[in-house]
């Protein structure tokens, strides 16, 4: 594209970005939630976000037997229906990589990728050195998939040839042994010019995913943030012919809110990005409310967490 | 024959309906006498409590459409409709007047508050402006909510002049902290089980019951309330609260009629914005 | 699921129940708080454009029966509501905002089945607003003093209120709310095509206690309308529809005291400069002339795009076209709803088609049109000039006219060349160009940055001939009142 990766060209071309405006984005957001999706539509579109589910346990109490428990879980949601398909991905601590994989395996769960956040998640505060090792340590241990975070003080202070830095050099870490999700921490950027503007400096710098949030902080993957990014990837696709995947995470709790966000892909990036290889949810909670909510479309009455697994 | 269940008076305070963290109530006797109730006596504490209750639902409530607290000042008159009885029997006994005369104080309250319901969304297109700068600017006055308020409702009709000191305030976005009449004060109470349950949010009222004295210097001090309704104040109160408000400059202001817009725009603040025309 | 390959999301059928309306058979017209029927018996019925299935017979209201009415509305008016203090008329409105906001889905669905448009738009804006409207003016009834109408103004008398069939309700709340709040009492005809909700309004009258005489339905046609506007009992007109009835209503009334308000038509400039926020312009362009079909007066149909971002800016619009979905009104998720008769569908036809043959370039999404009803598909004409047909007419359905400019005065010279001044639209990220190019515009709304919006605050109406006076807001009260001493 137009950027050399110099400071200067970066601003240069981010500037020429179009700007959002807050309240059009919001009222557009807004009418495409009030899309229906019912019936033959739903039982589709819960199973496909069931495939989207990035399950994620990212806990500082978090311990190997939580982490097997919610391997399990992955690869089989519901132990009394074996049509329900296994999710997404894996999201773990860099130390519980090695047992998430291994449970996996063990599972029949060898198709389930394994997802590290990286990058002194979530505040991203600390030297490249430590990122970087970071990063090996989570390569090494068996994640296929990166979440790193963005530096938001150095954008939010104007450095962006140094967040660009960053991101092609975790990008250069992982080479073809892993996916590359670039988490921007949207609600830190607060505006929507920024989400558009850092949803375009992570994807030059070599984003395979952008992903709006670490989930630690809200809001987070809120609709019109996720309008934005798709609109992001829609645009760079036109322009590159690269199609890269969105990721929202933090605050998608029910199978309504998924809903919603595979109806933004839907009418915004478009039905190519329907597919677990260009759109992830990370989440934890939701899993059992799409698991319930499948039961009441199989079984025609509302069903009871007493009939959903804890992970 | 049947004994009743007779009503414990509480403060209000945050949509809830605490006893005074002093402990402290004080007798209150009707017309002719007799024993009525122990409403709470207001503390220092307690009124502080209510100011971070306000200042905290400031924010929501004048940031919520013009349109949606009219709707939620119109529901509250439809709730104290439907409490008419317990308001005339409360009246009555703490006034000592007719029946037939606290039927029509009443009613003129419950008008009264529709009037101002019916204010929220209006306020503004009589006291904004656009006003003609000599220059390519576009320049416009827009009021806008004060914060919060204290209002002094006292002395006979009780229950219209608190509704008059208190529906103007919080038509235009700010919150409030009623002060009772310290002679007539079960109406408030009754007023703020109204309040309670017609979806008001928590913090925009809280009432106070107790002693107007030791009050009015409470308030006068209180450096986070922005502005008084002293309408229910005597000349030495009002004189003491006046010295203490200069402090934070409080807007401090007295009215005489029920109902009338400069009880809205009294409390509120004007903003002159301007931006040039230019292509 | 093989990566690459496309898994379409269908949405599949989410239909609004009709279950919760009650259609009679038949209805009469409402005079002076009864429902009576028409002196000489005669009905006409109305549809469901959609499927052109009998929806039921309403009265037609001749000569006798307009006679009937307004005299009930003047009786109304001497004996009960001009007598009446403020804030209790005030309470009436009150009333009947709320039985409006109880009975809203009932509303929506009703304003669908007989006006076509979708279940969405009446739902989340025809009825809403209609309510909201009745609860501003309200508020208005015992405040006049304050209005800055004098002292003391005073009602007008008795109103002939005739409205448009493309937003039925909110039409109806347009006209009766200020007319009411203001100590005035109506006649109301309802749309040829669209009679249903204000019938049903009726009975939110009877719900709300108001008392006799002071709202009169009454539905019938064109000639109806005119033996209203023509009653000597009448004392003011207020019209909304076409410029063309508009003129003969003021020719009409030339020899009279009456006064009239008029909101006619409009051919709208929608304009967006190089600095637009481009995603949120494409919106604003859709939405402003495929919501409701395009039945809108103040309808941005003219895409005035700045020449240097035309590219970028048709290219996104035709892709958001393609996601507009057509069909059965009553689906929540259909986005374009039937053309409300025969007549309209043949007039777009016509004007469109003039399109074709002027030399501009017709563009159509996609789209399977249902067999029954009338439909027409979301349409753009690019390489439009202004001597062009459609884009000096107002076509009133789906079908915008894209023009282009190259400086911000030619933007404006091209807005403003036009008999109509009803609105516009201005899309640019610099707010000084927006408030330089809204100064300019000589139209009564502008939306900067949005379109189609609407508030019962927000006072309403054209320059020109897109009409006279203006609905809504303060500004809306003086069309219904004098000064009084």
């Amino acid at each position: 594209m137009i950027v050399d990766g110099s400071e200067g060209s970066l601003k240069q071309f981010l500037r020429t970005l179009p700007p959002v405006d807050q309240v059009g984005a919001e009222g557009r957001a807004a009418m495409l939630a009030t899309r229906s999706i019912k019936t033959t539509s739903k039982n589709w579109a819960i199973d496909l976000a069931i495939r989207m589910v990035d399950l994620t346990t990212l806990e500082g109490a978090d311990t190997p037997g939580k982490v097997r428990a919610l391997c399990a879980k992955a690869v089989r949601p519901d132990p009394s229906d074996p049509t329900v398909p296994s999710v997404g991905a894996i999201c773990v601590y860099n130390d519980m990589v090695k047992i998430a994989r291994t449970e996996l395996d063990n599972n029949g769960g060898q198709n389930i990728p394994v997802a590290a956040v990286s990058t002194a998640f979530p505040s991203g505060r600390a030297s490249m050195e430590v990122k970087i090792r970071d990063t090996k340590d989570a390569l090494e241990n068996g994640a296929a998939e990166i979440d790193m975070v963005i530096d938001r003080g150095a954008f939010l202070s104007g450095r962006l040839g140094e967040v660009f830095d960053e991101i092609k050099a975790i990008k250069e870490v992982c080479g073809e042994r892993a996916h590359l999700k670039v988490i921007l921490e949207t609600g830190e950027l607060v505006t929507l010019d920024n989400v558009r503007k850092a949803s375009y400096l992570a994807m030059l710098a070599g984003a395979d995913f952008i992903k709006t949030s670490t989930g630690k902080v809200a809001p987070a993957a809120t609709a019109p943030v996720v309008l934005v990014m798709l609109e992001a990837v829609r645009d760079y696709y036109k322009e590159t012919g690269i199609r890269i995947g969105v990721k929202p995470a933090g605050g998608i709790r029910t199978t309504k809110d998924a809903m919603k966000q595979l109806v933004l892909v839907n009418e915004t990036a478009g039905p190519e990005w329907l597919t677990p290889s260009l759109f992830r949810i990370g989440a934890s909670a939701l899993l059992n409310d799409l698991l319930m909510q499948r039961m009441k479309m199989r079984d025609g009455y509302y069903a009871s967490p007493n009939y959903v697994t804890l992970d | 024959m049947r004994i009743d269940v007779k009503k414990t008076y509480k403060l209000f305070i945050n949509g809830q309906f605490p006893r005074s963290e002093s402990g402290r109530v004080y007798e209150v006797k009707d017309s002719k006498g007799k024993f009525l109730a122990n409403p709470a006596q207001g503390s220092r504490k307690d009124l502080r409590e209510c100011v971070v209750a306000a200042r905290g639902a400031f924010s929501g409530w004048s940031g919520a459409t013009a349109f949606n607290r009219g709707q939620i000042l119109y529901r509250v008159a439809e709730i104290m409709e439907g409490r008419s009885e317990q308001f005339v029997a409360e009246l009555v006994a703490q006034e000592g007047i007719s029946a037939s005369a606290a039927k029509l104080q009443v009613a003129k309250a419950i008008d009264t508050w529709v009037w101002y319901a019916g204010w929220t969304d209006k306020i503004s297109s009589i006291s904004g402006a656009t006003n003609p700068v000599a220059g390519p600017y576009y320049n416009f006055t827009i009021p806008e909510a004060l914060g919060v308020v204290a209002v002094f409702a006292d002395g006979k009709p009780s229950l219209l002049n608190m509704v008059a000191g208190l529906a103007p305030v919080i038509a235009s976005g700010n919150t409030a902290i009623l002060i009772a009449s310290e002679k007539y004060p079960l109406s408030a109470i009754t007023l703020a089980e109204a309040l309670a349950t017609s979806d008001l949010p928590a913090g925009v009222v809280n009432i106070l019951t107790g002693k107007a004295g030791e009050l009015v210097s409470w308030v006068g001090a209180h450096m986070d309330i922005d502005g008084v309704d002293a309408s229910g104040l005597g000349k030495k109160q009002l004189t003491e609260l006046k010295v203490a408000g200069a402090e934070n400059l409080k807007r401090i202001h007295s009215f005489n009629e029920i109902n009338s817009p400069l009880r809205i725009t009294s409390f509120m603040e004007s903003k002159t914005v301007w931006h040039p025309i230019g292509v | 699921m093989n990566e690459r390959q496309v898994s379409k999301f269908e949405y599949a059928p989410a239909p609004e129940s009709t279950s919760i309306v009650n259609i009679k058979s038949e209805y009469g017209l409402f005079i002076n708080g009864k429902f009576i029927a028409p002196k000489a018996g005669k009905r006409f019925v109305t549809i469901n454009p959609a499927t052109e299935e009998v929806l039921s017979k309403v009265a037609y209201a001749d000569l006798a029966d307009v006679n009937l009415a307004v005299n009930a509305a003047r009786s109304a008016f001497t004996k009960t509501w001009s007598k009446m203090p403020p804030a209790e008329r005030g309470k009436y409105l009150f009333r009947i905002a709320r039985i409006l906001q109880e009975r809203a889905r009932e509303f929506a669905v009703l304003e669908t089945l007989d006006n076509g448009k979708p279940i969405r738009e009446s739902r989340d804006t025809d009825i809403p607003l209609a309510a909201a409207h009745f609860f501003y003016h309200a508020g208005w009834a015992d405040k006049l003093s304050h209005a800055g109408m004098g002292a003391n103004p005073k009602p007008i008398g008795v109103v002939g209120q005739i409205i448009p069939w493309n937003f039925p309700l909110l039409m109806l709340a347009w006209k009766i709310a200020p007319a009411l709040a203001t100590g005035n009492t109506v006649v109301l005809k309802p749309a040829e095509t669209t009679p249903l909700t204000a019938l049903l309004f009726a009975e939110v009258c009877q719900q709300a206690g108001l008392p006799a005489g002071v709202v009169n339905i009454i539905t019938g046609d064109g000639v109806t309308g005119s033996h209203l506007v023509n009653h000597p009992g009448i004392d003011k007109i207020a019209f909304t529809g076409s410029t063309g009835v508009g003129k003969a209503i003021a020719r009409a009334i030339a020899d009279t005291n009456k006064s009239a308000t008029l909101e006619l038509g409009g051919k709208a400039a929608n304009i967006v400069f190089e600095d637009a926020a481009i995603d949120e312009a494409v919106e604003g362009i859709v939405n402003g002339i495929f919501f409701n079909q395009g039945h809108v007066c103040c309808a941005g149909s003219r895409l005035l795009v700045q020449e240097n971002v035309q590219d970028e800016v048709i290219e996104k619009l035709k892709r958001r076209m393609s996601l507009i979905r057509i069909g059965n009104p009553l689906d929540k998720n259909t986005d374009l709803g039937a053309i409300n008769s025969a007549a309209q569908l043949a007039r777009i036809r016509e004007i469109s088609d003039s399109g074709d043959l002027e030399g501009a370039e017709r563009w159509s999404p996609e789209c399977e049109l249902p067999k029954a009803g009338f439909w027409y598909p979301p349409t753009i004409f690019t390489g439009v000039s202004q001597s062009h047909r459609i884009a000096r007419d107002e076509i009133f359905g789906p079908v915008l006219s894209v023009l282009t400019f190259r400086t911000p005065q030619e933007a404006i010279e091209k807005a403003n060349n036009t008999p109509y001044g009803l609105s516009a639209g201005v899309w640019s990220d610099k707010g000084s160009r927006i408030l330089w190019t809204a100064q300019r515009l000589r139209a009564g709304v502008i939306w900067t940055n949005t379109f189609n919006k609407f508030d019962a605050t927000s006072p309403f109406g054209g320059y020109k001939e897109s009409g006279w006076g203006r609905e809504g807001g303060r500004h809306g009260l003086a069309g219904y009142l004098k000064a009084g001493n």
